[in-house]
């Protein structure tokens, strides 16, 4: 039953990553393709969970954990680089 | 009871795909930068949570194995998503010239901290404390 649902699940977060690629190529401005992006990062992380759940490892909760750093850092960082011109003053 | 435990984890997951996909649906359909901003927040918290919770529940029901790893990405996700939310709000106000014009007034001698020179602020601020 859990590999049904992981089948499911995966295919809803194909959509949304397709939709979160539109709104990246044609977002009006940079700060949508900085949401855009955070959203990417967002199901990339949904995504690797749920290989974890169907190949029942546990080291994909490090390679989630890291990459939910490694995403707010970017996100953070390409916000300063529009406030600021400069990442690191 | 592992039958249970399986049921609660493939509804779990469920739930978590289908706030994935509402979060990306309103990233991508929604007018405006900032309705576009809180669309991904439920992809962030219901999604993200609700997948890790039924990945919890399936290694623990199910294998046998108890984990908190997943608790520690859900923190890490609470306490990042204010912070990105906040930055990139700032960003917008500072680009989106055409509608700074309707930003509320903030009730205090500063202006709004993104756009205000901060050598002006520094002058308001000290005004009338002396």
């Amino acid at each position: 039953m859990i590999a049904i649902a992981c089948i499911i699940a995966a295919l809803a977060v194909c959509l949304a990553i397709l939709l979160t690629l539109y709104r990246l190529v044609i977002g009006p401005d940079a700060v949508d393709r900085v949401i855009a992006l955070d959203t990417l990062v967002i199901n990339t992380i949904a995504l690797i969970v749920l290989a974890g759940v169907v190949y029942g490892s546990a080291i994909s909760f490090e390679a989630a954990l890291l990459f939910a750093m490694v995403g707010f850092v970017t996100t953070v960082s390409f916000c300063k680089f529009l406030l600021r011109g400069n990442v690191i003053e | 009871m592992a039958l249970f435990w399986e049921i609660i984890a493939s509804a779990l997951v469920l739930i978590s795909a289908f706030f994935l996909v509402v979060g990306a649906l309103g990233l991508a359909k929604l007018p405006g930068t900032m309705s576009r901003l809180h669309g991904p927040t439920k992809a962030t918290t219901l999604g993200i949570g609700a997948m890790l919770i039924a990945s919890m529940v399936y290694a623990a029901g199910v294998r046998g194995e108890w984990s908190l790893h997943e608790l520690l990405i859900t923190l890490f996700l609470v306490l990042t998503a204010p912070v990105s939310a906040h930055m990139v709000a700032k960003a917008h106000i500072l680009r989106a010239k055409r509608e700074r014009a309707d930003l509320p007034e903030t009730g205090r001698p500063v202006g709004w901290a993104t756009i205000c020179d901060v050598r002006s602020r520094r002058v308001e601020n000290t005004t009338p404390r002396s």
